[in-house]
């Protein structure tokens, strides 16, 4: 496993603790797809808004390629799995039927609104299920690096790019902290293994209380 | 009656220069790529697509995209295909994005007679701007127009010849809606079976929103779009 994936697959694991079912949850593409491998509990049901309540792991030599997640992966269909259109499966979104969202994203801001759409200046060409799930989720968590390949940080005063909702997230995971979103201000609940504060400081440009 | 079409020029004979289309799938999962390959081969021009995806670059909907017949694409996540940038920097194709549930919605809309509807997806972002806002118990809501199209081109999995529709796993998608919002609707399916083969309560999409029926001839495998005759 490279380093990336580490950190990757360790901020999904962190991310895993926050599911105890019975819930739904619905994972968004990249770092949140990983979260479904730490998750052993039958009553965790896995929803993509593609038209699948029931997302389980698929075997190389199962692979049907019309059976994916909202990231067009291959997936495989749990136990009491049910498929349905887009336009019910939004009703589950909006409609608020939706425990959890984890999503990835490209800035927080430190009211906990979320950037992760479209980039100023590059063509806005994508916005998927994103505005959705931040309207109807019950509660949203945020996986992500904490500073962009640059360095630079991606929790900051204020997001940069277009938001994705007025909406604040509720919890934000990155590889160094842990950071819940209380009446719009991000307060650090949470150090990754060996991260200290004045590292946390040093990356974060938002304020944050502890 | 029967509504199997045999040939694809006829069944796409509905499909007119400036027209707009449905087009089912997400991404090329459940895309209609018989259908899209007749249209490729058809002289058509001008064409507003209605569609998730304008599919990848040189597949599906992409291969119309690189021939300059769409000339305005709806939909929610363009970027699965990059060669539509280079389009829209040229000028040669106006994009509407709108977020996926409301994509979906709209389409539910247009197909269940509702003119349109207020939604809080997107309150307060880009894709808001310019569009009515109000406020209903407390919160802010914006109004999208239903959306409606011509022709709606389907993807399904079995069809008995009557048009009832059954569909598999999540190439269902767009499809069902789709199916209810379009003057007519050409569906492209696995297997066509007789009336009375097909359980009831499992039709997803009765027959009367289906106008035409065609056989799949390409389908998207494990290893990639593959013809078969």
């Amino acid at each position: 496993m490279s380093d990336k994936e580490f950190m990757q697959n360790m901020i999904a694991r962190r991310a895993a603790k926050e599911l105890t079912g019975p819930c739904i949850v619905n994972l968004g593409i990249g770092i949140p797809t990983l979260v479904a491998k730490y998750i052993d509990d039958e009553n965790v049901f896995f929803h993509t808004e593609n038209g699948l309540l029931g997302v389980a792991d698929v075997e190389e030599d199962e692979i049907d390629p019309n059976l994916v997640n909202a990231g067009k992966l291959p997936v495989g269909e749990s136990i009491g799995a049910s498929f349905f259109n887009s336009a019910e499966s939004f009703a589950m979104i909006r409609g608020g039927h939706i425990d959890v969202a984890i999503l990835g994203v490209l800035q927080v801001g430190q009211t906990g609104e979320i950037a992760n759409w479209a980039v100023p200046g590059k063509n806005i060409m994508g916005v998927g299920g994103a505005m959705d799930l931040l309207v109807g989720a019950k509660k949203v968590i945020v996986t992500m690096t904490h500073t962009s390949k640059e360095g630079k940080s991606k929790v900051l005063n204020e997001c940069t790019y277009p938001i994705t909702s007025t909406r604040s997230v509720d919890l934000i995971i990155t590889e160094l902290a842990v950071f819940e979103v209380i009446e719009k201000q991000l307060k650090l609940i949470e150090l990754m293994p060996g991260v200290t504060i004045e590292e946390v400081r040093a990356k974060t440009e938002a304020d944050f209380i502890y | 009656m029967t509504k199997v079409h045999q040939d694809i020029e006829a069944a796409l004979s509905c499909v007119k220069n400036g027209h707009t289309l449905m087009v089912g799938g997400f991404g090329l999962i459940g895309a209609p790529l018989t259908l899209i390959d007749g249209l490729a081969k058809k002289d058509v021009a001008g064409l507003t697509v209605i569609s998730n995806n304008l599919g990848e670059k040189g597949k599906g909907l992409g291969v119309l995209l690189s021939q300059k017949k769409i000339k305005k694409a709806i939909g929610s996540y363009f970027t699965s295909n990059r060669e539509i940038g280079e389009f829209y920097q040229r000028g040669e194709i106006e994009l509407e994005l709108l977020p996926q549930g409301t994509l979906a919605e709209s389409i539910r809309a247009g197909g269940a007679g509702i003119g349109g509807y207020y939604t809080k997806t997107g309150v307060g972002t880009d894709l808001a701007k310019g569009k009515e806002e109000r406020e209903i118990n407390g919160a802010t809501y914006i109004f999208e127009p239903a959306i409606r199209a011509n022709v709606a081109l389907i993807r399904a999995w079995k069809a008995d010849t009557l048009g009832n529709l059954v569909y598999y796993k999540t190439a269902r998608n767009f499809n069902p809606g789709m199916a209810t919002a379009a003057d007519v609707v050409i569906a492209e399916v696995d297997e066509i079976v007789q009336p009375g083969e097909l359980p009831p309560e499992e039709i997803v999409t009765p027959h009367l929103f289906v106008d035409g029926i065609i056989k799949a001839k390409k389908i998207l495998t494990k290893e990639g779009v593959k013809v078969y005759e």
